[in-house]
Order: structure tokens, then sequence, then C-alpha cells
């Protein structure tokens, strides 16, 4: 056992759930405003699209914009079947089996 | 009567794990890289299962591995967490009104298990009307998403640290991330607000990608959540 790790993780780990009870914990004592309600629901598209779109685009450090781009042409893919479906386990399905016959064609 | 409400906390419950299934599909996979990373990364099986428990944060814990790898000080490993992982502040001020009338413990658990993929799963349940006639049992539906996750979470690390370097990389399984990010992102674009914040958030994650420890991806957010608001100020007044 590494207790060094173990006091690491220990502290991201109280910094994450920390963040995560913030404004649950805070409620009651604080109104929790009208802006900050009206950009409420696009938090979750905002923040997870700011993961995604480099995820696709970049390799490593620079913008990889190409028809040679197996994630971005397989991640377009997902989009499209997503945005049809609206179902979860054929977007990420079809979005591997589309990255895996795109590298099989193109190479990585 | 409590044996009704036992049945519909049972039922909220269940609705909550049906409704967080498809999207193990995308976390199974996730946790076994993470799993298989972090033993590749010099950390032991025993060190790499506890921080899937006690951090338990997907994209974090990668994060975690990388920086342990190329053996970062601690106070950079902590400041780069809570960076990667103050998103996770917004979720909790969207569900903080919802929860107001539980008791601490309850708020305790859903905070520990605030993570991307319960937010998204809760929130359409939280949309709809809680049942008119008993009392607000939706809390049941967040553990149940919460819980499921949480298992499948540890149940694949165990998996990946197990499997370790078995795991082909040609399989390409770290592309679940973003794969499971778009399932859950792609359908909840409705209106023209939501497609503003997609859009700018993923235009500036491009070009703030290279700032130090991944502020980028705070600053898209930030600017992808702006636009989203911004929008729906003005097509209102149209």
């Amino acid at each position: 056992m590494d207790l060094n790790q173990l006091l690491l993780f220990a502290l991201a780990g109280l910094a994450t759930f920390l963040i995560r009870l913030s404004f649950i914990a805070l409620l009651g004592r604080m109104a929790v405003p009208v802006w900050v309600r009206r950009i409420l629901p696009y938090v979750p598209t905002a923040a997870l699209t700011a993961i995604i779109v480099p995820e696709l685009l970049m390799r490593g450090d620079v913008v990889f914009l190409s028809l040679s781009n197996t994630r971005l042409i397989a991640g377009l893919l997902a989009c499209g079947v997503a945005w049809r479906t609206k179902n979860a386990f054929l977007t990420i399905g079809a979005g591997m089996v589309a990255l895996w016959v795109l590298t099989a064609v193109v190479g990585t | 009567m409590t044996t009704e409400i036992s049945t519909l906390r049972r039922r909220e419950f269940l609705g909550g794990v049906r409704a967080v299934l498809p999207i193990l599909l995308g976390v199974a996979p996730f946790g076994m890289i993470y799993g298989a990373l972090a033993r590749d990364a010099g950390l032991g099986p025993v060190e790499a299962q506890a921080m899937s428990s006690i951090v338990f944060a997907g994209s974090a814990q990668f994060l975690i591995a990388g920086l342990i790898k190329i053996n970062a000080p601690a106070f950079i490993i902590v400041a780069s967490v809570v960076v990667i992982n103050l998103r996770h502040a917004l979720y909790s001020a969207s569900m903080a009104p919802r929860l107001s009338g539980l008791r601490w413990p309850v708020k305790v658990l859903i905070a520990y298990l605030l993570t991307d993929e319960a937010y998204a799963t809760v929130i359409p349940r939280y949309r709809e009307r809680a049942d008119p006639v008993g009392p607000d049992l939706r809390h049941w539906h967040f553990l149940g998403v919460g819980l499921s996750l949480w298992l499948c979470w540890q149940a694949t690390t165990a998996l990946g640290v197990f499997l370790g370097a078995a795991i082909p990389a040609a399989w390409q399984l770290d592309f679940t991330l973003p794969l499971t990010f778009i399932a859950i992102v792609v359908p909840g674009i409705r209106n023209r607000p939501a497609l503003a914040a997609a859009v700018v958030a993923g235009v500036v994650s491009i070009l703030a990608f290279g700032l130090e420890f991944k502020l980028g991806l705070i600053v898209a957010a930030i600017a992808g959540i702006v636009a989203g608001g911004l929008a729906e100020r003005v097509l209102a007044r149209e």
C-alpha cells in the first residue's frame, strides 16, 4: 500500500466531493439567482461538448481536420445516430463499429 | 400506506436503473481502460481500485494516473482535479433546488454520486412532474442511476486492473468516452439556444486547447453556457 498515493486520492476525492456538494449544501442559506437558473439547462450541453470536440478534432496538439481522421468521421456518424434515434446503445455501438471499420480502411 | 410508499420507492429506483443501462455500455469499457491505464502508469492494483472508489470521476482519474506517471507534484495533481471537476459545481447548482427538502445523509450520498453521466441521466426525470398524489420520491430515481454507475465503475475498474495489458490498444476503447457524451448531449439539443451553447463551447474548446492545466475545458464550457443564455434572451425578445 502506497500511503502517499492514498493521501493524494483522499485529497482529490475530497475536492471533487466538495465541488459536487457546493450548491446542494449552500441552498437554503443562499438563493440561486434568476440568471443562474436561466443558464443551467445549457450546463451539461456546453461542458460535455467542450470535452467531445477536442477528442474528435485534436491529434496531439494540432487540429486534424481531414477525411482520414477516423475519430472525427466516426464521431459525426454517432452524432447523426444519436440525433435520429435518441438511443445511447445504438449511438455508442455505431460509433465504435464505424471507428473499427474506418481504422481498417484508412489505417490509424 | 407504508407498503405503498416502499413500492413507489422501488419503482423510482428501478426506473433509474433502467434509464442508465444504455449509458453503462459506454461507461464499462471506459472503466476497463482506466484500470489498465492506471496499472500502466505504475499504480498498484489496490491503489488503482482505491482511486475509483475515493475519487469516482472518470476523466479526472485518467488525468491523475497520467500525472503520477510523469511524477507531477501532489499540489499540481490536486489543482488539476479541481479545475477539471469544476463543471460539477454547475450540476450541483442545478440539483440543489430539487434536493432542498431531503435529509443530509441523502444529500451527501447524491453529491458523492453526482457525475456527468448521473446528472444527464436523471434530468429528464426531474423535468417530468413528480407523482401528483404521493410524496416526491424522485431522489430514489437518482439513487438507482447513481448506484448503478458506481457499481459498474468499480467492477470494470477491477476488470481493467486484472486484464491490464491484455486489452489490445487496437480496440481503441478510450473512444467510448466521447461516444457516451455524444449519446447524452446530442438528443438534448432541441432548440436554438442549446445549439448555440454546443457550437460556441465546441469552437472555444479548440481555440483554448493549448491553455495550461486543461483550463481550456472550463473556458469553453463557460463560453457555451453564456452563449446559450444570451441566445435565449435574444430569441425571447423577437
